[in-house]
């Protein structure tokens, strides 16, 4: 029998990385440019922070390089995008290319270091009492867990209720207007497309000293760069929805795990049990999934008229002969 | 007014620099930008060559020479050239629409998959002549390519769906449907690999002729690439010469005025998507029957990720996309000695963004200005 | 008694583009409490000066004085802590934020939180002062363009601005909402505000300045002149260089069969909200109609349904009989339907591609440019060969990307385009907005000969001497609907702007009718 409680526990365990993600890359977006470099940023940190907990041994300053790590490679994608005007959509990919590399030339033998130092873990005393929401989010979780709680209602207030904040959207829907006003649309686009490096940085080591630690080359992140990419337009840019996907995503992905153990599934014989080779079907889940949210939100989309940041994907350019 | 200008060392110069916007571009900077990113990234690959204890200049040399140094290595990589050429026309032809196919590496094992489901479901019974064969086989390579893009395409076309995200799932999920055939129904004493095809359903390589001329004996190049070059040729035309070509590159140079101009914009996406999934397909089908002989789980280094670079240091152009494939074909053959393996992959990103950043000279222009004239 | 210090001085201003001087030399001088207008055509610098004043640009010569201290700007922060605020011709308004946040955007208080309600009231209390109402919490999508028109004064106000550069702020308001703004601008000169009101239209330019600057291709050719002591005539003489005929002179019209006839159109906007609302109307061949109204009263929409570009909800669209409503532009093609769209350079041309490649855009399909699936590239050569000399497209030559060429070749590659397929329709949406005189007489002409020929033509355009002078009947727009049919030796623009501001041709009545 599958236990619905470890399923989404472990969805909001996992969830917390792609949660980090999708609300860097919300950040980035909002303020006008898509970094599709989202895998190779997160391999980075995962990358870094693994490294640093090997060779140091301190996996919190793990976390601190990683984070820089990744927002240093995110600089580069801010140079040619903001000040070269190059397509947003290719340097992001050869941001990947290189995040990618970079992971993969330094990293080399990583895999075979011993036990590591990793991030603590916490139960929240009374809270984890709670029935069902109790063991679910408070308890025996990564303290990155707790992080991602705080991060989107913060991030959130930040967006929508403050003047920085209101400066963001600006500069990310109409950049003109903004530049009129003294808003640097430049500075503020690097800063934060450096934001999003950043917490990228901070879901890889996530991932390799938390929620599933160690170094398994392109492997540790398979894919959840690209995941956090689809759930932003899911989440119509709002750390709220951002919450609610990445939770939703990781419990899917523990959910292809726990439906190919018990022999039983619904009472019925569990297919996945006897063919095991059915499995690889489950593996495509996640990704099919991306695809049936990008359809489903394109239409409430189209329905509601909301969209992107308007100005999301266009170099800002000072018109010199308004 | 001051004649001159003090800079920030104190030198006193006659003029500044300024840079402005490029009015016409010439036809040769293309090609000189790509040309100058590539020499950079070259530079900076050596710089994190010697950083990491090699010698650049030695590295080079060693690459050179695994990749072009003599007819057999040359073989080799114009063989490693082959699905580049194919996956980067696919590539270009999609981005001349600005249509992003991401899932050039899906369509190839989509390709593969049709390709070695003739021989091993089988379609065609064992004996059957060998041009029909891989005519079928390819048919089905590229018909598979084009249905893996298919949905991208109409959810794009249809809805406004980034078909960025939309075609690297299908990368993910095309790996995980060859991997089930592979290790499954196809599996050749539970390995992760299929049975060898019969000789009927290889691409005839130069070797197979060496009865006839001495000097083929070894060399394994095979009729994929003459796929290559004649698709070449194709995709410039229908870009250049034909209607449809024409309404691409009005797609892809402003999608307003194209649908002003009364061109179907679902119908050109959904098949340019289509088209190009399937060369890419085509290339998967290529490299089964020409170079592997057998469907298992790892069919490409990336040919798909690379093809995109191969398609944006070419501009997009088809005939320099096999130039382009060819000198990457030399530094896959060469990469493979390489150690750590993950050099070759960021030395693409350095290259895809050293072009990218050098396509900043195509739109802007640095003018000396001397002080006090006009 | 010492003289007042000048709001502003502006001396020897130099600004160059690539390929072009747009300032030369210009000397300006702006009075404490006065309305100085700024006269010129398009591309005579006047925007530019201003945006140099305003620090969006720098200037490449020239020295800037405000209340007489010499001033520098780097940026607009700059300007506009010298007390200096632009409302621009396009606004500059974030549209799905609101009235407040669009006004404090860029502040530097408060400083981090975001007290809403608090600002809120600030505005209100600051929109009494100056009797400029509109509501703080609407977001700028929701509003009028009148209204926006205010917020962005408001948002200079709030900042402390004492001198303000409006940037033609008439041409997207009615006869009515000028003289609102006038009303405003009068009120605010008596409480200290100067103003520099930038426009080309001679009427409204007597009729709120003091004074006149007047610039010609980026030279002063009037400084300072006094509003009282100039004429119309003076004044485009000094605009343009030469005599201007106000009139265009128009043989009487042939008219003949009904080409195209709408039916109770219903169509929505862009937003969703109804734009045409139960609109029919008739054109036959060898007539201009011209459709008067202020933007954004649903003539784009009109102009999108008859070409295909726009679904609508109900109604018919009848080309010689054949109902083209919601099918898509190849139909409308088809149909022998001509456009020449309101956006030259988002629309109607592709920047990158050749001038050639741009100008078979409507012919591709058809021989002989294209035989089957092939196209005939000497055939195209050729043929944008001639089009390029009939036309007087200036340009190095048909294979040169279309963006080098200026707005006036554009619309003469256009133009070129869409007559030389033969059309039976002409949809004309603002042909000659942007153009220097030059062109507008040759985009004019263009039409007329059309005309002459039996096309039938629907002009829609914001500028009514070019509708009182080419149509031969003009309807006017207001929110989807039509207030009335005219013609236009039987009207006055005090009439055409009641209409347009939503008076039915009925109650707009000057004279009891003498039918």
């Amino acid at each position: 029998m599958i236990d619905w409680i470890i399923v989404l526990q472990a969805g909001v365990a996992t969830g917390t990385v792609l949660l980090f993600a999708t609300v860097g890359e919300i950040l980035a977006e909002r303020s006008g440019v898509m970094n599709l470099g989202v895998e190779g940023m997160m391999l980075i940190g995962a990358m870094t922070a693994y490294k640093t907990a090997v060779l140091i041994g301190q996996p919190w300053l793990g976390v601190l390089f990683a984070m820089l790590a990744a927002g240093a490679l995110s600089l580069l994608h801010a140079l040619v995008t903001i000040s070269f005007q190059a397509d947003q959509v290719v340097s992001g990919l050869a941001t990947n290319f290189m995040g990618i590399g970079l992971s993969l030339v330094l990293g080399e033998g990583l895999s075979k270091a011993g036990t590591v130092a990793l991030l603590p873990s916490y139960t929240v005393p009374i809270l984890s009492s709670i029935p069902i929401i109790g063991p679910i989010f408070f308890t025996n979780h990564s303290v990155m867990v707790y992080v991602g709680y705080l991060l989107t209602p913060a991030v959130w207030f930040y967006i929508n209720r403050t003047r920085p904040g209101l400066h963001l959207r600006a500069v990310g829907e109409y950049p003109a207007a903004a530049d009129a006003l003294g808003i640097n649309v430049y500075r503020l686009r690097y800063q934060y497309v450096f934001v999003g490096g950043v917490l990228a940085g901070l879901a890889g080591a996530t991932i390799s000293l938390a929620v599933s630690p160690g170094w398994f080359s392109e492997l540790t992140t398979s894919g959840q760069g690209w995941i956090a990419i689809g759930l932003v337009i899911f989440a119509q840019w709002d750390p709220w929805r951002a919450l609610a996907g990445a939770y939703m995503f990781g419990a899917v992905r523990r959910l292809i795990l726990d439906l190919q153990g018990p022999q039983t599934l619904l009472g019925l014989a569990n297919p996945f049990y006897y063919m095991p080779k059915l499995g690889f079907f489950l593996q495509m889940l996640p990704y099919a999934l991306v695809i049936l949210i990008l359809f489903i939100g394109s239409r409430e989309a189209m329905r509601k008229r909301i969209g992107a940041p308007a100005a999301l994907g266009t170099p800002y350019v000072r018109g010199e002969r308004g | 007014m001051a004649m001159t200008e003090t800079t920030a060392t104190g030198l006193r110069v006659p003029f500044t620099l300024r840079v402005e916007p490029r009015l016409e571009v010439p036809r040769w900077l293309g090609a000189v930008t790509s040309a100058g990113a590539l020499i950079l990234a070259f530079v900076i690959g050596g710089g994190i060559i010697a950083l990491a204890g090699g010698d650049p200049i030695r590295s080079y040399q060693h690459i050179f020479k695994a990749a072009f140094g003599s007819v057999g290595v040359l073989n080799d990589t114009l063989v490693k050239a082959t699905p580049l050429i194919l996956v980067g026309l696919a590539c270009a032809l999609a981005f001349r629409m600005r249509l992003w196919n991401i899932g050039a590496e899906g369509q190839f094992f989509l390709g593969a998959w049709g390709a070695s489901a003739v021989v091993l479901i089988p379609l065609l019974p064992k004996t059957a002549p060998r041009p029909l064969m891989l005519l079928v086989m390819a048919l089905a390579g590229f018909a598979c390519g084009a249905l893996w893009a298919w949905l991208p395409g109409y959810l794009r076309a249809r809805l406004n769906v980034n078909e960025v995200v939309t075609t690297l799932m299908m990368n993910y999920i095309a790996v995980s449907w060859v991997l089930y055939w592979v290790f499954g129904a196809w599996s050749e004493g539970g390995f992760q690999m299929s049975p060898v095809f019969p000789k009927n359903a290889w691409l005839p390589r130069l070797t197979d002729y060496a009865g006839a001329v001495e000097a083929f004996a070894g060399l394994t190049l095979h009729l994929g690439f003459l796929f290559g070059l004649i698709a070449a040729v194709l995709v410039w035309f229908i870009l250049q010469r034909s209607r449809w070509g024409y309404e691409i590159r009005l797609i892809g140079d402003n999608p307003r005025a194209a649908h002003y101009a009364g061109v179907n914009m679902v119908r050109n996406t959904v098949l340019v998507m289509m088209l190009s999934g399937g060369l890419a397909g085509l290339a998967g089908m290529s490299e089964i029957a020409g170079v592997v002989h057998r469907l298992q789980g790892a069919i490409s280094p990336g040919y798909g990720f690379t093809g995109i670079i191969v398609a944006w240091l070419a501009k997009l152009n088809p005939f320099a996309v096999v130039l382009v494939s060819v000198l990457f074909g030399g530094l896959i053959l060469a990469g493979r000695e390489i150690q750590p393996s993950g050099v070759p992959r960021m030395l693409q990103g350095v290259i895809l963004f050293c072009v990218i950043a050098s396509d900043v000279l195509l739109r802007y222009r640095v003018r000396i200005v001397r002080r006090g004239a006009e | 008694m010492p003289e007042p210090v000048n709001a502003v001085e502006m001396h020897g201003i130099v600004k160059r583009f690539p390929g072009v001087l747009a300032n030369d030399h210009v000397d300006f001088v702006l009075r404490q409490g006065e309305v100085h207008a700024l006269l010129g055509e398009n591309g005579a610098g006047k925007s530019t000066l201003m945006n140099i004043l305003a620090g969006l640009y720098r200037p490449d010569q020239g020295t800037i004085l405000v209340n007489g201290q010499r001033v520098h700007f780097n940026s607009p922060r700059d300007a506009i802590a010298a007390g200096i605020g632009m409302i621009h011709q396009h606004f500059m308004l974030v549209p799905s934020q609101t009235v407040t946040e669009n006004i404090v955007l860029g502040l530097d208080t408060p400083r981090f939180f975001l007290r809403l309600a608090e600002l809120d009231r600030q505005i209100l209390e600051l929109q009494a002062r100056y009797g400029l109402k509109v509501d703080p919490k609407a977001k700028i999508w929701q509003l009028s363009v009148g209204e926006q028109q205010r917020v962005e004064i408001l948002k200079m106000l709030y900042r402390g601005a004492r001198v303000l550069i409006m940037d033609e702020p008439t041409a997207v308001l009615t006869p009515q909402e000028v003289e609102e703004l006038f009303v405003t601008l009068r009120g605010m000169v008596a409480s200290g505000h100067s103003i520099v009101f930038i426009s080309h239209k001679l009427d409204e330019v007597l009729a709120i300045a003091h004074r006149i600057t007047v610039l010609q291709h980026g030279r002063v050719t009037a400084a300072g002149l006094d509003a009282r002591s100039v004429t119309k005539r003076q004044l485009a003489q000094l605009m343009v260089g030469r005599e201007v005929v106000f009139t265009v002179q128009k043989p009487p019209a042939r008219r003949g069969e009904v080409v195209l006839r709408i039916e109770d159109i219903w169509a929505d906007s862009d937003r969703g909200l109804p734009a045409l609302k139960g609109l029919s109307l008739e054109v036959c061949s060898g007539e201009i109609v011209g459709v008067a109204g202020v933007a954004g009263n649903g003539q784009s929409e009109l102009a999108q349904v008859i070409t295909g570009l726009r679904k609508c909800r109900r109604g018919r669209v009848l080309i010689n009989g054949q109902d083209i409503a919601n099918r898509s532009p190849a139909a409308a093609i088809a149909q022998q339907i001509a456009h020449v769209p309101e956006d030259r350079t988002g629309v109607g041309t592709a920047p990158g591609l050749s001038v050639a490649d741009n100008l078979i855009m409507k012919s591709y399909r058809l021989p002989p440019v294209s035989d089957g699936w092939v196209l005939n590239r000497p055939v195209i050569r050729q043929q944008a060969e001639k089009l390029k000399t009939d036309y007087d497209i200036i340009a190095p030559s048909v294979d040169v990307q279309a963006r080098l060429l200026s707005g006036g070749n554009l619309q003469k590659a256009i133009l070129a385009r869409e007559m030389s397929a033969g059309p039976k329709l002409i949809v004309a949406v603002q042909p000659t907005r942007g153009l220097d005189v030059g062109a507008i007489e040759a985009v004019q002409r263009v039409l007329l000969n059309e005309r002459s020929r039996g096309t039938a033509i629907l002009l829609i355009s914001e500028e009514l001497d070019e509708l009182m002078s080419l149509s031969d009947r003009i309807i006017v727009m207001y929110e989807g609907e039509i207030m009335g049919e005219v013609k236009p030796e039987e009207t006055t623009l005090e009439q055409l702007g009641l209409m347009m501001a939503g008076q039915k041709l009925e109650q707009a009545q000057i004279t009891p009718a003498a039918e």
